[in-house]
């Protein structure tokens, strides 16, 4: 059944790669977080050259699974267009695009609860646009986004052992390879599972109460 | 306090506030309060909003429960129970019993969206009351064209006024049989035009019924009309009370006479009011 | 298109089969896990809320792909059963979407107003006649859009199934892959299309009846 002495004998191997695992995370993220914004902002836009083209992308995207796009980077890139990835680089591509959509939706929606009159008063105070967005609208439309910002890096985060498939070594890659060669998959698939379960669980909370905490400043706000 | 009414003296109270108390954390909404409301009679709560007068309904209603004193509906506890020769909360199925001598109308209607207007009045009728559809719908179609929507029944209450609104709820309420009535600021979220449409219905029904009314209102004239008694609440006690020529023209309070100035300038502030009210509830 | 040619469709048309299955199958599970888990948190009872919660937090806590392994490779060895591909992929993937979808049925049932329970009362419903014939009914149209965003990201999901070798779309994919390593861009675009096809078919499902339950009401 479950051998503790075995579990404490591979548990520094599965430690050893946390570090890989959050990395490929958070630089995903920060690439999603990059893209996001000109798509949303793309997307927002009256021509349609130019939205349309983009929702049709991101669409596209959003709609097929991550994996497959991960093989695409790997398997047709140095294909068909002689670029070679390395498998962490491609993860964090594949990682950082297939969100990127995810997060122009939380930038637009951000965007379109900045209240009518903001604009109004920026083209009343004659505000160019460039100032307007920059100085108006996106300062006000960022903060409220950011739980649910915080959100989608957890949501990454859980999603980096579909890296595996591509072999980049993260968590799920290690437990596989330490388990087919022992044949003890209990203990491997386990200690993994409380691994993520102990990264994720409290900056779920973390964000829970960032959450909570914003929505009653907002609340005070109104009154 | 009782022996302020002299109308009603031969019967037993069909409620009584005993020494209750409601506390929402540190604030204290109504203190101490006693009260005895007769068979059939009708009774008026005016006040400041936050004066409890709301609390006293929810409370009768099940909707909040005392922090400490208690209710008896038709001599019986509402809030407890006895097991085993000691005094327990409640349990649901208790209240289930005793609840069914009341109805309610609620200041913002909470008609069910999902149901047409005939559906909102048969549907207690058929699963509470275990009525028969056909009867249940028989009694609801006699009740909508008491209060004048016969012709909505397949409506739903997102196509109706306010006062339509208001007048489906007290039918819902109505056709359920209840010995007392709760009215919780029913005219308060209406259109000032589509007041007197509500009153009117109100007024019928308090004239041919021996039913038990409590009306939380703030149309002083309504009040006057209908209530066999007034009751002044302010600061969660009761600061007065007694027949309408009583409280309307001898007011003996200073918080009354405030109260009643107030009114006569002009209607309160009804957006204030229902903030206030939002709030606490 | 001479690279997307149609002699691989037939062989990727039998794995879409398969996934299209599971993916129906799977929505159902999680359908009754996700309802389960929803009202369960909102129970009168602290022990039930507690396992309920307990289930969700694990398994929005971890990943898909590791319950996935863990179900299909680490618990036939604990119980000493053995399981077929399809039902790990089944339990993992209505585990997984239900905890996610308890999030909506909670969420929507907390979002129907507190004076439509407190009229409900007034008629004197009981707490299941509440929950049935007023609160219910309300917050499954709320739920309806959350429900259709999860039916999506669980097709999606199925394609991990391809690493327990379920012969899915992506798994007879990457069998042709093997038989002729040239055509890979032509196969990769075939499983994009085809998987597009199929999580566009099911948003317009899920509008569709969106539709139908908020007509006639006004």
């Amino acid at each position: 059944m479950w051998d503790w002495g075995y579990a404490n004998s591979i548990l520094p191997k599965l430690l050893e790669v946390i570090p890989t695992t959050l990395a490929s995370a958070i630089l995903g993220f920060i690439l999603a977080c990059l893209l996001g914004l000109p798509i949303a902002l793309a997307r927002r836009s009256s021509k349609k050259w130019i939205a349309w083209p983009v929702a049709a992308f991101s669409e596209f995207i959003r709609s097929t699974p991550l994996l497959i796009q991960l093989f695409v980077l790997v398997f047709v890139f140095p294909q068909s267009f002689n670029i070679t990835l390395s498998p962490f680089l491609a993860g964090v591509i594949g990682l950082g695009l297939h969100y990127s959509t995810y997060l122009s939706e939380v930038y637009r929606s951000g965007i379109d609860s900045v209240p009518r009159g903001q604009w109004e008063a920026s083209i009343a105070l004659n505000f160019n646009k460039l100032r307007t967005w920059l100085r108006i609208v996106l300062p006000q439309s960022i903060p409220p986004t950011i739980p649910v910002m915080g959100n989608y890096l957890i949501v990454m985060f859980k999603e980096t052992p579909t890296l595996s498939a591509i072999t980049v070594v993260e968590l799920l890659m290690t437990a596989k390879v330490i388990g087919s060669a022992s044949f003890k998959y209990v203990e491997a698939f386990t200690l993994v599972g409380i691994i993520f379960l102990v990264l994720s669980y409290p900056s779920s909370l973390l964000v829970r109460a960032l959450e909570r905490r914003m929505k009653r400043n907002e609340r005070r706000g109104i009154a | 306090m009782s022996q302020n009414i002299q109308t009603f003296t031969s019967d037993e109270p069909i409620v009584r506030y005993k020494n209750i108390t409601k506390s929402f954390g540190e604030h204290t909404v109504l203190k101490e309060l006693d009260l005895d409301i007769l068979p059939g009679e009708k009774v008026a709560l005016i006040g400041p909003s936050g004066s409890g007068k709301t609390t006293i309904a929810r409370l009768l209603m099940t909707l909040e429960s005392p922090t400490s004193g208690t209710i008896e509906v038709d001599g019986e506890m509402l809030w407890h129970m006895h097991k085993r020769g000691r005094l327990i909360s409640a349990n649901e199925k208790h209240l289930h019993r005793v609840r069914s001598k009341i109805g309610m109308v609620f200041q913002h209607f909470n008609l069910f969206p999902h149901m047409t207007i005939l559906r909102n009045v048969t549907e207690a009728l058929i699963h509470v009351l275990k009525i028969p559809k056909a009867e249940a719908n028989h009694r609801a179609l006699e009740i909508l064209e008491r209060v004048g929507l016969r012709d909505h029944t397949n409506h739903y209450p997102s196509q109706l006024s306010g006062g339509q609104k208001q007048r489906v709820a007290i039918a819902r309420a109505l056709v359920m049989q209840p010995r007392i009535m709760l009215f919780d600021e029913v005219t308060s979220a209406l259109d000032p035009e589509l007041v007197g449409e509500v009153l009117d219905v109100i007024k019928a029904i308090a004239s041919e019924g021996d039913m038990t009314m409590i009306l939380i209102t703030h149309e002083m004239d309504f009040a006057r009309d209908v209530a066999d008694r007034i009751i002044f609440t302010d600061g969660g006690v009761i600061v007065e009370q007694g027949t309408p020529a009583e409280l309307f023209e001898n007011p003996k309070s200073a918080r009354l006479q405030s109260f009643l100035s107030r009114f006569m300038k002009g209607q309160p502030d009804r957006s204030a009011d229902d903030r206030v009210a939002a709030g606490t509830e | 298109m001479d690279w997307l040619s149609l002699d691989l469709l037939p062989p990727l048309l039998k794995g879409l089969k398969i996934t299209l299955l599971l993916t129906v199958i799977s929505i159902v599970v999680a359908f009754c896990f996700a309802l389960l888990a929803g009202l369960g948190r909102l129970s009168r009872f602290a022990i039930v809320r507690a396992i309920m919660s307990t289930y969700v937090e694990i398994f929005r806590g971890t990943s898909l792909l590791i319950q996935l392994f863990w179900i299909y490779f680490a618990l036939p060895m604990l119980l000493d059963v053995r399981l077929s591909a399809m039902t790990a992929a089944v339990i993992a993937l209505g585990l997984n979407y239900g905890a996610y979808g308890s999030e909506v049925v909670r969420s929507s049932i907390l979002a129907v107003p507190k004076g439509q329970i407190e009229a409900s009362t007034a008629l004197n419903m009981t707490p299941y006649q509440r929950m049935r014939r007023v609160i219910f009914p309300q917050a499954w149209v709320m739920m309806l859009p959350g429900f259709g965003n999860l039916q999506i990201e669980l097709l999606k999901g199925t394609s991990l199934v391809y690493l327990i070798t379920l012969a899915d779309v992506t798994y007879q994919g990457m069998t042709l892959r093997s038989f002729d390593i040239s055509r890979t861009p032509a196969i990769l675009a075939w499983l994009l299309i085809l998987y597009f096809i199929a999580s566009y078919t099911l948003t317009l499902i899920v509008r569709l009846s969106e539709r139908k339950v908020v007509k006639g009401r006004g």
